[in-house]
């Protein structure tokens, strides 16, 4: 680990004005993941800003119903929440299916939505890594590659996002909100995160002057018929070789409304959109299913060590839809 | 086989038994479910493991590493890293001080350990990527990493051996194989099997594996003159001092090793990792106490694990299920700077009765991690290939996958054609089926199912020879009545001290509070590596022997005074009870050793024994056996499987504790789901270089991996063992991923030959 200076903001505007003065400053949140990847020398900052005095760490209701979640809510206190458990099913049920009891003891908001890739030559400073080194290459292309993106990945990069708080909140239609020198804005969640396309650096379309305030969770009555399946190399406490959050409702044995987001497979959180309006008013069963997964996925390209996700994606749509489906006629 | 052991061998059959150890039937304090005498040590934090000792004036090393798998250094600039805040020295192959090669670990040498014949940092020269090349030494750990991470290293390169696929062909037949004969053969196989009507005959692949024991492998190394004192994660603290002293030109009895607590071996710690070497070095180039903890990534770059292996096993048998042909052939890797071909053949020499017979193994050489010994080397890989192989010629037979193991249950060793020492194969096959309720499953695949989830129930035989090792011990007595034990054996979290302690209570006939078991320090007698399941029984005999010098030695005293109420009794006619020795014939005749120490005027007496080599174990054919009984979910539609339930019986000799036993077969067992199902190291053959060395990517079982475990054995006393006990650390791993994988198939239909089955091999 690099010498680094530590600064403790008491508030925001501190927390801005630490950010602006300082070179090469980073927010830390619960550290979980920042202090990893300084250990390892991924991350060099100069200086650290401790953020986890911030009076962002409530959850509170917003007047058209939606919910705010402040960017310092601890993960396992989100995950826990009556009224997201309730409303969100989905976001506590994917929080919950993430890292360990410890780590989401700690993890915030914020740090989860700026956690990077686990690509294996990213970690490691003796590969080739366009995402850690501008231009140096990838390693992961030709390399290892078994949990690497199927979807919307570039000649540059390949590797994903790992967080399974945002596969749901993408498929809740979040809202990022930020502060930074230009004042307040809001960037929908679908939005935040980036392709790699030629700066796979770039991890988000969070500006370097900005800091998270808080996630808003629209009023989505739907959204209590939804489920996060996230399936894994082992039964905990790995990250998702593919994960499928979908909300559904059903009338009279038709789609109403559908949300489709899928992690794992890229290097964002994937919002499958030609999916979702393939399933619209279409009747709730397998054969619908099937295809609008087929669909989905028709944009896959796999590597040498990944191609079982294209099919793995398709059979977890299909199973989570088909598990929401079947609750929906019970209802 | 050389012509000595041939010899030996031959003469060994003449040479009479062992007497029966009578304690084999005893049950006052051997065979209760004692619990560890250290645990409220290790649950309060009292317990000071090798990073954990506090020396004056205490600074810290850390390690930099190369990044290549082969060449030579062509310029190393440590200019930055010498300037940082705090650095006391960097110690590269330009200034190191000299060292004397490492002597590499054998088992005939008695104490050479070294894991690896790279004299790392005393040379240019590369053998894997991820060799340890420069030692920093600052005042700080965060000072020495930092530190660490500012040097400058530029190589020459050279093509490397990374790829084992490429290799195969120019794979070489070592000379032995841990001593034996690489090669078996009786009959034509390949005959009998091409005209076999029933046969199988497949490769079954295991990948690597990386040594991940909780404890991080450290050392903590003090100078005072030439004397030399260690603290290190040792599984062979005698193995460790010996080599330092001949790489440090040293008086072995200037050279002391404390290994008290270790936090988990499995075999990774059995031998001296480079590491160990420089932490002794940096200590002597800085002139302080210095001590270096590897980081994860430490470990997977610098400590070996397990070789990946590519097995062919081809079975033929007549319509009963007799098997009239079995081979076992295959290929392991080895590095450039050790040379260990991991032992897959040996279950086959030992299992099952066959007409004919041919074993053999190869061995290719890469620029990896010098591999080394890893949760039962060769005996779990070797099980995963024979036992899936058993399970594929039950279906093609159509025989039941228990009954075709029991109709092949042998009368003789099959490869050394000598009597077995004990083997209750059979009996322990049936109590695991009737625990598991074996009777209940239907034979065909596909069968039973649970929602989406597809079940199946499997089941593989698990072996582990039986060693013993020469070990030294002693026993003192105290004139209060007290005990104290001392070998310098290694306590890694199995209950050694706890079982040995009862041992010595038992044969002592005392209380168990009135024994003190020293172990984990070189000052005290020798006792050897604790590897190969091998340290229980070892010392046992050594603590046995000493007892036995000790008593009469005890006797003779008394035989001279009068007065003694055991004067005339011969040793035959006492035993050791109610804290003294009292005649057999009438208890209530004799003294405490309280009496008897008063009556000598002696503070203390005591008696040491060294045992000799194993003879027995070239006598008999002596093993320990089992059955492993599995269930596992396959998801329909992810291939995801989860174990829900596991029956382990094994034959292990006499148990010695039931609560420390059943602890290590449930421990092997999570160990073999994780090789069955989610371990594995990534390998880039372009680099040489391991892609995930953290326990984030490298992925053990996790808890929610493992179901209930319920651990069964006979409790058989062996007649040719001390207290008729086997070890049990590593039979517990074998035979399980064959299991997992005869019960997937079971499940799904499928047959998968490679580890570890991960959902895409079943999607
Ligand atoms: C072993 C392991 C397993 C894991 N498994 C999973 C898993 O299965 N699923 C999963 O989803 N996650 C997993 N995680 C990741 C975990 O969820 C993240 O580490 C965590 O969410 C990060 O949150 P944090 O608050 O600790 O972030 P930090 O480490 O504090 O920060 C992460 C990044 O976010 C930035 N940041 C933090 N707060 C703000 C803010 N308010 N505004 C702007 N920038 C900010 C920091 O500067 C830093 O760059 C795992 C982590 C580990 C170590």
């Amino acid at each position: 680990m690099n010498n680094f200076v530590y600064i403790r903001a008491e508030n925001s505007q501190r927390a801005l004005n630490a950010l602006w003065e300082t070179n090469n400053a980073k927010f830390l949140g619960g550290g979980t993941n920042l202090v990893d990847l300084m250990r390892e020398r991924i991350e060099q900052p100069d200086a650290v800003i401790d953020i986890t005095r911030l009076p962002m760490n409530q959850i509170t209701e917003l007047p058209d119903g939606g919910l705010r979640v402040g960017a310092l809510v601890r993960n396992s206190h989100l995950a826990a929440h009556p009224l997201i458990r309730d409303r969100y099913r989905v976001l506590s049920q994917a929080i919950l299916m993430g890292a360990s009891a410890q780590l989401r003891n700690m993890a915030t908001t914020g740090g989860n939505l700026m956690q990077r890739t686990r690509c294996y030559y990213f970690y490691d400073s003796a590969a080739r890594c366009n995402k850690r080194t501008p231009g140096s290459g990838c390693d992961a292309i030709d390399g290892f590659n078994r949990i690497h993106a199927i979807l919307g990945a570039s000649s540059q990069c390949v590797a994903t996002h790992p967080s399974d708080m945002c596969v749901a909140m993408a498929a809740l239609d979040a809202v990022v909100r930020v502060t930074g020198k230009n004042g307040e804005r809001s960037i929908p969640i679908t939005e935040f995160h980036r392709l790699p396309s030629d700066t796979p650096s770039q991890d988000t379309n969070l500006n370097p002057d900005e800091l998270i305030t808080a996630v808003d969770l629209p009023n989505f009555p739907d959204a209590r018929k939804s489920l996060y399946r996230k399936v894994r190399d082992r039964a905990s406490y790995a990250f998702a070789l593919v994960s499928v959050a979908a909300v559904l409702d059903v009338k009279g044995g038709r789609i109403q409304n559908a949300r489709l987001a899928l992690g794992g497979v890229a290097h964002r959180p994937w919002r499958a959109t030609a999916a979702e309006q393939f399933l619209l008013h279409r009747p709730a069963e397998e054969k619908t299913f099937r295809e609008a997964a087929e669909l989905e996925l028709q944009a896959a390209k796999p590597l040498a060590h990944n191609g079982f996700k294209v099919e793995l994606a398709k059979r977890t749509i299909v199973d989570v839809l088909m598990e929401l489906a079947g609750k929906a006629e019970v209802q | 086989m050389s012509i000595f052991s041939k010899v030996t061998q031959a003469v060994v059959q003449f040479v009479p038994d062992r007497d029966r150890d009578q304690l084999s039937e005893e049950h006052r304090i051997v065979g209760k479910p004692i619990d560890r005498l250290d645990g409220p040590q290790k649950v309060t934090g009292a317990a000071s493991f090798t990073a954990d000792f506090p020396l004056e004036a205490l600074v810290y090393a850390s390690l930099a590493f190369s990044t290549v798998a082969k060449g030579k250094i062509r310029k190393i600039d440590a200019s930055e890293a010498e300037k940082s805040s705090g650095v006391l020295s960097v110690i590269t192959h330009k200034n190191a001080p000299k060292m004397k090669d490492p002597p590499l670990f054998s088992p005939s040498s008695g104490t050479d350990a070294a894991a690896s014949t790279a004299n790392v940092v005393n040379t240019d020269e590369i053998y894997w990527n991820g060799q340890a090349i420069a030692v920093v030494i600052a005042d700080t750990l965060d000072g020495a990493e930092h530190a660490a991470s500012l040097i400058k290293i530029e190589y020459d390169e050279e093509p490397a051996a990374l790829s084992f696929e490429a290799a195969k062909s120019q794979a070489e037949t070592p000379k032995n194989i841990m001593g034996e004969d690489t090669e078996v053969e009786r009959g034509d196989t390949e005959k009998v099997l091409a005209q076999a009507k029933y046969k199988v005959d497949h490769v079954y692949s295991t990948p690597r594996f990386n040594h991940n024991a909780i404890e991080l492998h450290a050392t903590t190394a003090a100078w005072n003159g030439d004397q030399l004192t260690v603290y290190d994660t040792s599984q062979f603290v005698r193995g460790v001092a010996d080599s330092l002293a001949k790489m440090f030109s040293l008086k072995k009895e200037n050279v002391r090793v404390l290994a008290p607590f270790v936090g988990g071996g499995f075999g990774g710690k059995g031998s001296m990792w480079g590491h160990v070497q420089l932490c002794v070095l940096a200590a002597k180039v800085v002139g302080k106490p210095v001590k270096l903890v590897l980081t994860r990534e430490g470990v997977f770059r610098t400590v070996g694990g397990r070789t990946p292996s590519e097995q062919r096993v081809a079975l033929a048998a007549d319509e009963t299920g007799k098997l009239t042909a079995l081979i076992h052939t295959g290929t392991t890797a080895s590095s450039f700077a050790n040379d260990f071909a991991e032992q897959f053949s040996f279950p086959a020499r030992h299992l099952y009765a066959t007409e004919s017979l041919y074993l053999t193994q190869k061995l290719v050489r890469l620029n990896t991690t010098p591999n080394t010994f890893m949760r039962a080397p060769g005996e779990s890989i070797g099980t995963f290939a024979l036992e899936s192989a058993m399970d594929e010629l039950a279906y093609e037979l159509g025989i039941d996958p228990v009954e075709l193991r029991l109709r092949n249950d042998p009368d003789q060793d099959p490869a050394k054609h000598t009597e077995f020492s004990s083997r209750h194969f059979k009996e322990a096959y049936r109590l695991g089926a009737e625990k598991f309720g074996w009777q209940n499953r239907p034979a065909q695949p596909r069968s039973m199912r649970d929602g989406k989830w597809l079940v199946g129930q499997g089941v593989g035989t698990a072996f582990y020879p039986a060693y013993r090792f020469p070990a030294a011990a002693r026993v003192r007595l105290n004139a209060d009545g007290t005990a104290v034990i001392q070998s310098s054996a290694q306590e890694m979290g199995m209950g050694t001290a706890t079982v040995q302690t009862q041992h010595a209570a038992e044969r002592l006939g005392l209380p168990l509070e009135k024994i003190r078991f020293e172990y984990g320090d070189t000052n005290l007698p020798q006792a050897p590596v604790a590897g190969g399941s091998n340290q229980t029984v070892s010392i046992a005999l050594a603590v046995q022997q000493a007892c036995e010098k000790l008593h009469r030695e005890l006797l003779k005293s008394a035989k001279q005074d009068q007065n003694s109420p055991l004067s005339g009794s011969h040793f035959d006619e006492v035993r050791a009870c109610d804290g003294g020795l009292f005649r057999r014939d009438k208890p209530e005749t004799g003294e405490t050793y309280v009496e008897i120490l008063s009556r000598l005027k002696q503070d203390f007496v005591e008696a040491e024994s060294e045992t000799g080599p194993p003879l027995e174990t070239m006598k008999y054919s002596m093993g320990s056996y089992g059955a492993q009984f599995c269930e596992i979910r396959v998801n329909e539609q992810t291939g995801e499987t989860r174990v829900s339930r596991w029956v382990g019986s094994f034959d292990t000799g006499r148990i010695l504790n039931p609560k420390t036993a059943v602890s290590q077969f449930r421990g092997g067992i999570i160990m073999g789901i994780g090789m069955a199902l989610t371990e594995e190291t990534f390998f880039d053959e372009r680099t040489g270089r391991i892609v995930n060395p953290s326990l984030a990517e490298y992925h053990l079982p996790v808890n929610a991996d493992i179901p209930k475990i319920e651990a069964y054995f006979l409790d058989i006393p062996d007649p040719h063992t001390p207290l008729g006990a086997h070890g049990i650390g590593e039979i517990g791993i074998t035979g399980c991923a064959a299991a997992v994988a005869n019960a997937i198939y079971h499940a799904t239909g499928k047959r998968i030959r490679e580890l570890p089955i991960t959902l895409d091999k079943l999607l």
